[in-house]
């Protein structure tokens, strides 16, 4: 083959490998193309989401809880940041780091590893939770992979078990579970937010992009309460369940005036700081969820019935003797035989053959419309979790018994905060607040009108008589000023009906009676000893909760001072 | 008078130009130029691929000066001299994968290593170059196109140290030596017969080669590709992430080092064999489209220097050089574009890693060693 044959051949050649080389050459970037720019189902648009999925991710950004303070803007109820540190148990499980980060949060080795296994399989394990931030950054800085950390709002409540009951308490993850911290949860929620990040492939976040949503923080929630009166009734509920030996105890005060629950305390109450030792009776907050018969301080509003029908006057007569009556097959006795007294001092005595002879006289209809006018049987509408409304039952036939026991206050339950409430209608001047737990302007005070002023005015008399020399309540009496109240004690119900020696010891009392605003119940549930009654176990309760009431709210001293507190101020002693 | 020596000069030197300094050098400046950029253009994409490393820089760098130092040594031979050289060094690197099977060091359960006192050395790496030269030295010297008994001794040629390489294992490697030593003898110029024979002979062997030749991990290579969903988290991996990487980069790219897929770690081995993803992903198919011209340029360049050959030795080398050239380019972006399996083959002169660039560049000396052979035709 000649030399110019032979290099024909191989240009031959040549543009034919070319060629091939183009084509395969236009094959990659057909490929290329389809991946990178033409949209074929699995191409561009198909590939940049799946890129998008590996590093893109979603944050949420807590929100942080609303405030709660109480009236005067004392907190509550605060949300302090803290870090939850989790871990990676796939990431972690094996590291030869553990015991350098266990020692890092106070673990054993051997809990940890522990913990580990038992989450071994999951991509996610909480180590600690609610770290004070300070603490948190000392463990992430030994920068063991698989640790990572959350930010999170912890609850924490400064007055502790004093305000625990009404305040309620939130869960481990911020949200409300019970108390007011429950009814309000959706108000101090607040909404978390969302943040972009990117994120690597070994799960660690590289870069925020930024807030697609903001996070918008809970509102705050201003209480009724003083938490200064709630100091005060803590510490003297405390103080009488000692004295007594109650099983429990509730004291809460109302502004009558404004319907605003002031204070609550509940006993037993725990540390809603400390989540862990709290059982549910604990939780309650008795004023407004537990029930039990009023008794005798139902009575003064049967006086009130007494009135209304027009057959009697406070100072009608009604004879008593012998001290004792017989109703059906039951007979009720008095202490002692009064003899013949008026009614006003019937209520001051409380005594049984009095409120009998009226209750039998006007019927129960007029004792029950009063009841029932008075709030009983109807919820106090605080919103409360487990709110009570009581029980006002209406019968379709009363016997003589059942009429009579009803205007002793038996046979029917309410709510301290009930009671509370019927009380401020004397206070009031005959108009019934509507309660509130949150701080109220002035303006928007609803009452409504639900007996004569005047009957409220007498009423309030011979409340304050109870008080007096001659009343079951002399322990009531604060020096310095003027106090109403009434007395009560209810046989507890058992299984084979009323016991005998168990009892429920109640006071009503209001404070300055020529303006009551401050309406306070005081309940002990079955005081032991022989102190067990109203005037002897509840009334000095109330006595000393009214007396540093009045001198908290800046009240001024209508009466001369007493001879007891001239001599205590002589000695320089308290109070 | 003077309008006819304008018109007929016979006092004119030679035809050719007067030799100029890049002729002198034995450099062919074109091929120069272009390999330069492709240079630049790698280790800009290496800084990013490498998680922006300065030092993954410098040290591709080095591995860069001195494959320059290597092709330009190579380019001062003339091409006989190569040819006459070919068989030792044929015969040099087969002893040495000799010694590999026997004495070699490896990793990843591969024995593919020399450990020469602190300096391990491939020399899997030598029979890149050494089988197509023997081939163009062997061929060169005979009658071309070459008859039957030429051919098959070529074929032993190419297949001893083929079947050294692929009991290292190393199957990749192995096939592109034999492909160069295949384009050796088809750029010699043997019957289309004999091609298209051989051609159905493979298609019939590719079955007993899949049951009995190939390991476990190859076929699930060949297999996956086929279907990477199918082990999106084992073996499919790879080429859902170099496709997701490629496909989000768009016309423009995101940007030099803006690359979400490679700078987060998501694109496995980006700076090494699917630095092309990266690439993709950060300047767009408008980026892809460059480097691809950058390539294509100099495979033409490559092939004029081989078709412009003074001998059937050097026409022979540079077709075979050349088609070697392509085919890692294609076996690669093949490869991550999710069209080929698979296979441990850089992207050249472009990924990490200083071996395959001095290889590549001693193969460009070669082929500057030919382009400025003296003229001997055309004169």
């Amino acid at each position: 083959m000649t030399p110019a044959a032979n290099i024909k051949v191989q240009h031959w050649r040549g543009y034919v490998v070319i060629a091939l080389l183009v084509l395969m050459f236009l094959a990659l970037v057909g490929r290329v193309l389809s991946l990178q720019v033409l949209d074929s189902g699995r191409g561009v648009e198909f590939l940049k989401k799946q890129g998008d999925m590996r590093m893109l991710r979603t944050a949420e950004l807590p929100a942080y809880r609303g405030l709660i303070t109480d009236r005067r803007g004392e907190p509550l109820a605060v949300s302090t940041p803290v870090i939850s540190l989790w871990a990676n148990p796939k990431v972690l499980a094996g590291s030869e780091r553990l015991p350098e980060l266990a020692a890092a949060l106070e673990l054993s080795a051997g809990e940890l590893e522990e913990r580990l296994a038992r989450y071994a399989g999951r991509q996610f394990m909480y180590l600690q939770r609610h770290l004070v931030p300070d603490r948190a950054r000392d463990v992430l800085a030994l920068n063991i992979s698989g640790v990572r950390a959350e930010r999170e709002y912890r609850r924490f409540y400064p007055a502790g078990e004093v305000a625990a009951q009404l305040v309620g308490m939130t869960n481990v993850d911020g949200a409300g579970v019970a108390g007011l911290e429950l009814a309000y949860d959706e108000w101090l929620r607040g909404h978390p937010g969302k943040k972009r990040y990117i994120k690597d492939l070994h799960g660690d976040a590289v870069r925020d992009i930024g807030v697609i949503e903001p996070v918008r923080p809970g509102r705050n929630l201003q209480l009724s309460i003083d938490l200064r009166l709630q100091y005060l009734l803590h510490r003297e509920l405390n103080r009488a369940v000692t004295v007594t030996g109650a099983d429990a105890g509730v004291i809460v005060t109302i502004d009558s005036h404004t319907g605003e629950v002031l204070a609550s305390a509940s006993y037993p109450d725990f540390n809603p700081n400390n989540r862990s030792t709290v059982t549910m009776s604990q939780t309650r907050n008795r004023a407004v969820t537990d029930v039990f018969e009023p008794g005798s301080t139902m009575k003064p509003l049967t006086l009130v019935a007494a009135l209304e029908s027009g057959r009697y006057e406070t100072t009608t007569l009604i004879d008593t003797s012998p001290g004792r009556i017989r109703v059906g097959k039951k007979v009720l006795p008095d202490p002692r035989n009064y003899g013949e007294i008026s009614l006003s001092r019937v209520v001051e005595k409380s005594s049984q053959v009095g409120i009998t002879k009226v209750a039998l006289d006007i019927g129960h209809e007029p004792v029950w419309d009063v009841f029932n006018r008075f709030g009983f049987g109807q919820s106090t509408a605080t919103g409360f979790p487990g709110e009570s409304a009581g029980l006002l039952p209406q019968r379709p036939r009363w016997r003589p018994i059942e009429q009579v026991t009803l205007a002793f206050g038996y046979g029917l339950t309410a709510t301290p905060l009930q009671i509370a409430r019927a009380y401020a209608v004397f206070a009031n001047g005959g108009l019934l607040p509507e309660l509130s737990l949150l701080h109220r302007e002035a303006v928007d005070v609803r009452s409504v009108r639900v007996v004569d002023a005047q009957i409220a005015a007498d009423v309030r008399r011979v409340l304050h008589e109870v008080t007096g020399d001659q009343g079951t309540a002399r322990k009531a009496r604060v020096s310095g000023y003027e106090v109403g109240g009434k007395t009560g004690t209810v046989h507890k119900v058992g299984a084979g009906g009323y016991l005998d020696d168990q009892y429920v010891a109640l006071f009503v009392g209001m404070a300055p009676m020529e303006d009551p605003r401050f309406v306070t119940v005081v309940v002990l549930d079955r005081p032991k000893g022989d102190n067990y009654g109203g005037g002897a176990a509840a009334a000095p309760v109330f006595a000393r909760v009214t007396a540093e009431t009045l001198r908290l709210m800046g009240v001024a001293p209508t009466l001369a001072p007493s001879a007891e507190m001239l001599a205590a101020t002589a000695t320089g002693g308290d109070a | 008078m003077s309008e006819y020596v304008r018109q007929m000069p016979d006092n004119v030197g030679p035809l050719t130009r007067p030799p100029g300094l890049a002729r002198k050098m034995h450099v062919d400046a074109p091929l120069l130029v272009l390999l330069l950029a492709l240079t630049a253009y790698g280790l800009l994409v290496l800084y990013s691929a490498s998680g922006q490393s300065m030092d993954a820089v410098v040290r591709q760098g080095r591995y860069f000066v001195l494959a320059y130092v290597v092709m330009f040594a190579m380019a001062q031979f003339s091409p006989v001299r190569w040819s006459r050289w070919s068989p030792w060094g044929y015969l040099l690197g087969v002893a040495l994968l000799a010694a590999v099977a026997v004495a070699g060091v490896g990793a990843k359960g591969a024995q593919r290593w020399l450990d020469l006192g602190g300096f391990r050395f491939q020399p899997s790496e030598v029979m890149k170059l050494a089988v197509p030269m023997t081939i163009a030295w062997y061929l060169g010297a005979r009658v071309l196109p070459p008859v039957s008994k030429h051919i098959v001794a070529c074929l032993l040629m190419i297949a001893i140290p083929c079947g050294l390489i692929v009991r290292q294992p190393d199957l990749g490697t192995s096939l592109l030596i034999g492909a160069s030593g295949l384009f050796g003898i088809f750029m010699a110029g043997i019957s289309w017969r004999f091609i298209f024979g051989t051609g159905l002979v493979a298609v019939f062997s590719a079955w007993p080669a899949w049951m009995f030749m190939l390991e476990d991990y190859q076929k699930q290579r060949i297999l996956t590709l086929l279907n990477p969903e199918s082990d999106k988290l084992g073996a499919g991996w790879n080429i859902i992430q170099s496709k997701t990487a490629i496909g989000s980069g768009g016309w423009t790219g995101k940007g030099w080092t803006q690359g979400t897929q490679s700078q987060l770690d998501f694109l496995p081995e980006s700076h090494t064999d699917f630095i092309i993803a990266v690439l993709a992903e950060e300047f767009g198919l408008q980026g892809v489209l460059l480097l691809l011209g950058l390539y294509v340029l100099i495979l033409l360049r490559a092939f004029w220097i081989g078709l412009n050959a003074q001998s059937s030795y050097g026409r022979i080398l540079c077709g075979s050089i050349t088609l070697t050239f392509f085919v890692y380019i294609f076996v690669n972006m093949g490869m991550v574009a999710g069209l080929l399996p698979v296979v441990g083959v850089p992207l050249p002169l472009v990924s990490a890693g200083g071996t395959s660039v001095v290889t590549l560049m001693a193969g460009f000396g070669l082929l500057m060693a030919v382009s400025t052979e003296k003229r001997v035709v055309g004169q």
